[in-house]
């Protein structure tokens, strides 16, 4: 398994697409993952379900903007380097 | 051949052939009486260039460089540049990390590094795993030998390239891309594990000071166990690869596991807050123990194919 950096890239945005895909009212609080469901404990630490909801819910409010930008300039090396 | 302004470059005239005729106009000193002067040697043109419009001014011979009073303002220009460039690089780098962080891994000496080399290979002896700290900062790697440092997994990776590179030459496989592909490889394995640990970390709320560089540094001390593993591979074939993988597995995860237990498990004198963390310190063992387990599979991923 030979990896280059670049494959590393491209690996980090695919996942980073993927998260950035969960909706949250369609999706998220379907299943009881919305940030709405998430009881703040407070004095108490927050299980692993909160934190990750609030990963989730972080990932999409920052790398929305960027993302597109990201995977613009992936598409056009893709076409034009294979 | 002594002349008296000559008496400053005394050290630097050298016997060298001298040069041909068709020069002698360039390389003629023409503020001292003797003719022999272009045998003298290789620096004696350029302080001769400067030497008539010396004599022409009336200055003394031995300040040759200042005298110019261009040179002089253009050199001091120059050198107020290179510290205006040399302070906007260390702003930019100082905003994506911290340089004195990074220095504190780099401060090690000889013992340190013998003595860390010698846990790495052979922990089982070690009795005092603690970071010791001093007023809340922790000791640099000179004091304190359980301290991690970044310059051990930094030469033990590019040893290991090195290695790689021999090792793939000796069974007539080698070429310059490999080399390449070796290093990103390995570099890139790093990366996920680091990511791996912040992540687990995070979602855990593991209140550690395991800052990144101390993940990149348990991560990097892999790299000793793979050289030592690559190196017996080569020098007594398969049987030897086999025996030296499975000695330095145990010591790594063993070293792992000790290492990070003190910082990533609760300690014993727990705080006042006993309920509802009944998973938590074993879901943080999971995490000690899953990182250990991953280091014999990597090293056996990254060097089985450099040893046939």
């Amino acid at each position: 398994m030979a990896f280059t950096l670049y494959s590393l890239i491209q690996a980090a945005l695919l996942c980073i697409n993927a998260v950035a895909v969960l909706h949250e009212e369609r999706f998220l609080s379907k299943i009881g993952w919305g940030v709405d469901q998430s009881v703040g404990g407070f004095g108490d630490e927050p299980g692993i379900k909160v934190q990750l909801m609030n990963l989730i819910r972080s990932v999409r409010t920052v790398m929305r903007v960027p993302l597109i930008g990201v995977n613009s300039v992936c598409i056009v090396l893709l076409l034009l380097f294979g | 051949m002594d002349l008296p302004h000559q008496g400053f470059r005394a050290t630097k005239q050298r016997a060298r052939a001298a040069p041909s005729a068709g020069d002698a106009v360039l390389f003629d000193d023409t503020s001292s009486a003797a003719p022999g002067m272009n045998s003298q040697g290789f620096y004696t043109p350029a302080y001769n260039m400067a030497g008539p419009s010396n004599d022409l001014q009336g200055a003394p011979g031995v300040n040759n460089l200042f005298a110019d009073p261009m040179a002089s303002a253009a050199m001091m220009y120059g050198s107020s540049l290179a510290n205006q460039g040399k302070d906007i690089v260390n702003k930019e780098i100082n905003r994506f990390m911290s340089v004195n962080k990074l220095k504190y891994f780099f401060a090690v000496d000889t013992r340190y590094v013998l003595k860390k080399l010698m846990i790495l290979m052979f922990p089982y002896t070690h009795q005092d795993w603690e970071v010791r700290y001093h007023r809340d900062t922790p000791l640099t790697p000179r004091q304190d030998v359980n301290a991690p440092d970044l310059y051990i997994p930094t030469m033990a990776f590019i040893t290991y390239i090195l290695l790689a590179g021999m090792a793939l030459g000796i069974q007539k496989r080698f070429s310059p891309e490999v080399l390449g592909l070796c290093a990103s490889t390995a570099l890139v394995w790093i990366i996920i594990e680091v990511l791996v640990m912040l992540l687990s970390l995070y979602l855990l709320t593991v209140h550690s000071d395991l800052s990144t560089f101390d993940l990149i540094a348990y991560s990097g001390y892999k790299y000793v166990g793979m050289i030592f593993t690559v190196m017996c591979g080569l020098m007594f074939g398969s049987d030897g690869y086999y025996v030296a993988l499975a000695w330095s597995s145990c010591a790594l995860m063993f070293f792992i596991v000790r290492s990070l237990k003190m910082k990533i498990l609760p300690s014993i004198s727990s705080d006042s807050m006993g309920m509802g963390s009944n998973s938590k310190p074993q879901l943080r063992l999971y995490i000690t123990v899953a990182t250990a387990v991953f280091q014999p599979i990597i090293i056996y991923w990254l060097t089985s194919h450099l040893v046939r």
